[in-house]
């Protein structure tokens, strides 16, 4: 009888943000006396950076608290109406992971008019579910009308694919797959706590310890490393830094900067970790020249037992059959699998067509620095424009079958012959 | 028995623990409106000893007081509004600072951030501001401005005076914290107030969000306009959330009257002019704020303020007074003699160059300010920046005419 009462008691302390009355904002709260008054404040509160607690704002009407986004032009403003943001943001997820956390960035960055950025970000696995009625359409514009309904294929095995060890290295010069992991349980980078990162950083180290053979490596933690190494790293290309990309600090990843944050790779150097930078993993297999079937294999081999040693320690990745890999960004859904090559195009790159065929291949190009830079000498970033919807095995086909026809094409116009019969259908 | 159990479930963080009393279904039943993915625990919560920051590298004074033990103390509590200990040192642990400069590394999200976290922010004030102790003194407020002597100086050195202080609107949360309706609702309660202001005082506001290409052409030249912070300081804090919505510029048509709306903190007080007139650039600053605070009055709003801190804003380093009295003055030839931070710092002045802080002095014009905040009043500090800028001034004059100058003795800190 005792049990039941308190438990209505708290369920309704639970819920009273629901029953707050709209209050004039004047008199909400007392004046403070010229003597402090005790200090105990509220118990137990969560942590969202930079937001209030949800309850407080809810004593504004929805109209008062609605973002500005007349000068927006990315996913989240398209979606996000006035009665959408009242209908959400008396929510949280189970972490207290509220609407204005996952928006935050998308109203602190407009875009741009030609870039369409997402604008919204998840704190943990719960936001794609708590707040599908926002995330649901933002991913369907992003990925090609991906329905709620739909199911996505995960396929790591390396086997699958089809050639990809023949890219004329002459053209080809590097070749890369990167990806991202959860850890299911602990909250995602724009909301974790201290605790919780370095608890994601500990079980990294541990798992990546257990790799052996041509995947046995070293962890580098940022915070710990040695001058030496710190250059070794850059000079390797592999040391990430503290983002400064108002798209990603604006959202609260870099909260904490460099406390839990570091880098493993293997002793080969064709196989690299990044932990708790944009997601709590970053899973990078590249290597110089072509053959790209051999980074996939190695990719795959290196995933699968990462995983495996996650299991054994009674943690899984986050993965659900609608959206596969769960990761920070709705962008990186999927697979959240980005494959590429490093390959001249010289006079690919200056033909008309050249942008059509990327398209019609579900290619994307980048500069060599990676998203946001410019192509030097020719030099392209080549790699899969979608992340949700298909398999890894067929995103990183989709590149090795176009990269070696963009080669071709380059060799042809080398040559002074048309590509024209050489167009490809749209995939 | 049941007095127990609710301690228990009053609390969120130990759903944990509930979920373990009570059973898997108790935790369902509570949760279900947020229809949580079945199995896995609310959040992970780690001992405050897993969460106290890194702060080996740091130097402020947040890291200078924020001990393991006071975290753990004040790690679960919230102020009214659920602003946290973490939000409140995120700045800080994000900015480890400089060797030389320390900075505050923590800051307000609202007035009773300074009650709930006095254990760290009554050390962290005694740090900042020359061992003023919170507990057991008082901050006295003076904004009679006929008491200024000597305000008027030589304009062969003095190229231009000015005074800066912030409010705070009681009962709306800091920039760090404040939601965006919040936000909105200060710009509305001080605009309405500004539009009250009369004689030389009469202005117009220009809101970030709508002002024309012209207008803001006009205030870039004016030496105006506030841009989005980009130092991490601020943007770590969260002050810079939802830029530009809410923000903007009042200044009265003689440009002699500047207030900046929803920067760093609520408002921002600027009262300046041309040449050397301090007494008359102060009078027109006391005169605004209280002409502005009667207007907010009128409709049932106050400033922050209390006795033991003075005037309440977000960053500790600015409580008391808030308060930065300032000349730009010729000293080309007192800035090279060796002794000239010692007589600096004796009066109880900082130097910056003309762009303000972090800036440098060009061609021997100097930024010429108070250092203290807290514990003097408003008529006190002036006179204190008065006075010590007539004797910078008189040693320039010395050292021009080939005569030796002398180090005052040290001000006494608190009067």
């Amino acid at each position: 009888m005792f049990k039941s009462s308190s438990v209505l008691c708290s369920l309704g302390f639970l819920l009273n943000s629901s029953r707050f009355s709209a209050r004039s904002s004047r008199t909400f709260r007392p004046l403070l006396a010229a003597s402090p008054p005790p200090s105990s404040g509220l118990q137990g509160a969560n942590m969202p950076f930079g937001n209030t607690h949800n309850q407080v704002k809810l004593k504004f009407t929805s109209d008062q608290e609605y973002p500005d986004l007349s000068k927006h032009n990315n996913h989240m403003a398209k979606v996000l109406t006035p009665a959408m943001y009242e209908r959400l943001r008396s929510k949280q997820t189970p972490s207290g992971f509220t609407l204005d956390d996952v928006i935050q960035t998308g109203v602190d960055n407009p875009g741009h008019p030609f870039i369409m950025t997402v604008g919204c970000v998840a704190g943990d696995e719960e936001t794609y579910e708590v707040f599908k009625e926002l995330l649901d359409p933002v991913i369907q514009d992003r990925h090609g009308g991906y329905k709620p309904s739909d199911k996505h294929k995960t396929d790591l095995n390396a086997a699958n694919l089809k050639g990809g060890d023949d890219l004329d290295p002459n053209y080809v010069l590097s070749s890369r797959v990167r990806t991202g992991r959860s850890v299911r349980g602990f909250c995602l980078p724009p909301h974790c706590s201290r605790g919780e990162r370095r608890a994601v950083e500990k079980l990294s180290i541990e798992a990546l310890a257990s790799l052996s053979g041509d995947l046995k490596g070293k962890y580098y933690a940022l915070k710990n490393m040695t001058d030496a190494e710190q250059q070794q790293l850059i000079d390797d290309h592999f040391l990430f830094d503290k983002p400064v990309s108002p798209l990603l600090l604006a959202s609260g990843m870099a909260r904490d900067w460099p406390d839990a944050r570091g880098i493993w790779h293997n002793d080969n150097k064709t196989f690299l970790v990044w932990v708790n930078e944009e997601d709590h993993l970053r899973v990078i297999s590249m290597q110089k020249g072509g053959n790209m079937k051999e980074v996939f294999n190695r990719f795959c081999t290196g995933l699968t037992k990462i995983e495996t040693l996650f299991k054994d320690r009674g943690h899984a990745f986050m993965w659900n059959e609608h959206l596969g890999y769960v990761l920070t960004c709705p962008s990186n859904l999927g697979t959240g699998l980005r494959a590429g090559v490093h390959v001249k195009l010289p006079n690919m790159s200056k033909h008309a067509k050249f942008e059509e065929v990327l398209k019609r291949l579900r290619l994307q190009k980048r500069g060599t620095g990676g998203v946001d830079t410019a192509a030097v000498g020719g030099v392209f970033d080549i790699s899969n424009a979608d992340r949700l919807g298909f398999s890894e095995v067929e995103l990183v086909q989709m590149v090795v079958d176009g990269v070696r026809l963009l080669v071709d094409m380059e060799k042809k116009l080398e040559k002074g012959q048309s590509i024209d019969d050489l167009m490809p259908a749209q995939k | 028995m049941a007095s127990s159990f609710s301690r228990i479930l009053s609390s969120k963080r130990n759903i944990g623990i509930l979920s373990l009393v009570g059973g898997s279904a108790t935790v369902g039943f509570l949760l279900h409106r947020d229809h949580v993915s079945a199995g896995s625990p609310v959040r992970r919560r780690y001992p405050a000893s897993a969460e106290y920051p890194d702060l080996r590298k740091h130097n402020n004074c947040m890291a200078s007081s924020l001990t393991p033990a006071i975290y753990a103390k004040l790690c679960d509590k919230a102020t009214p509004n659920g602003f946290t200990l973490d939000q409140a040192i995120q700045t800080g642990v994000d900015n480890p600072g400089h060797p030389f400069i320390k900075t505050v590394g923590l800051v307000a999200g609202d007035e009773e951030s300074y009650e709930v976290f006095a254990d760290l922010l009554d050390p962290v004030i005694k740090e900042r501001h020359n061992g003023y102790d919170p507990r057991n003194m008082r901050h006295p407020t003076d904004l009679d401005a006929s008491k200024i002597q000597s305000g008027q100086f030589d304009e062969r050195y003095v190229l231009s005076s000015r005074v800066r202080t912030g409010r705070s609107i009681r009962g709306l949360s800091l920039p760090p914290a404040c939601t965006r309706a919040e936000r909105r609702e200060v710009e509305r309660v001080v605009v309405d107030a500004l539009a009250g202001l009369k004689g030389d005082l009469t202005g117009k506001y220009y809101s970030l969000t709508q002002m024309t290409e012209k207008e803001q052409q006009q205030l870039i030249d004016d030496h105006f306009l506030f841009d989005k912070p980009v130092s991490p300081l601020l943007t770590c804090a969260g002050m810079a959330r939802d830029w530009p919505d809410a923000r903007g510029i009042w200044h009265n048509n003689e440009k002699t009257f500047l207030i900046w709306i929803n920067e760093e903190d609520h408002t921002r007080v600027i009262s300046m002019e041309k040449g050397g007139n301090m007494k008359r650039v102060f009078e027109r600053f006391c005169r605004g704020l209280k002409e502005v605070e009667h207007l907010i009055q009128e409709k049932g709003w106050e400033f922050m303020w209390n006795e033991r801190l003075g005037y309440i804003l977000t960053c500790p380093s600015n409580l008391g007074t808030g308060l930065r009295a300032g000349v730009h003055v010729k000293l080309p030839l007192l800035s090279k003699d060796a002794r000239f931070s010692k007589i600096l710092d004796n009066l109880r002045l900082q130097k910056r160059g003309t762009g303000g802080v972090d800036t440098a002095a060009v061609g021997g014009v100097f930024d010429i300010s108070n250092l203290d905040r807290l514990g003097q009043s408003e008529v006190q500090l002036v006179q204190t920046v008065v006075d010590g800028v007539n004797y910078l001034i008189e040693c320039e004059k010395r050292l021009e005419r080939g005569q030796d100058i002398k180090v005052p003795p040290p001000l006494k800190q608190f009067k």
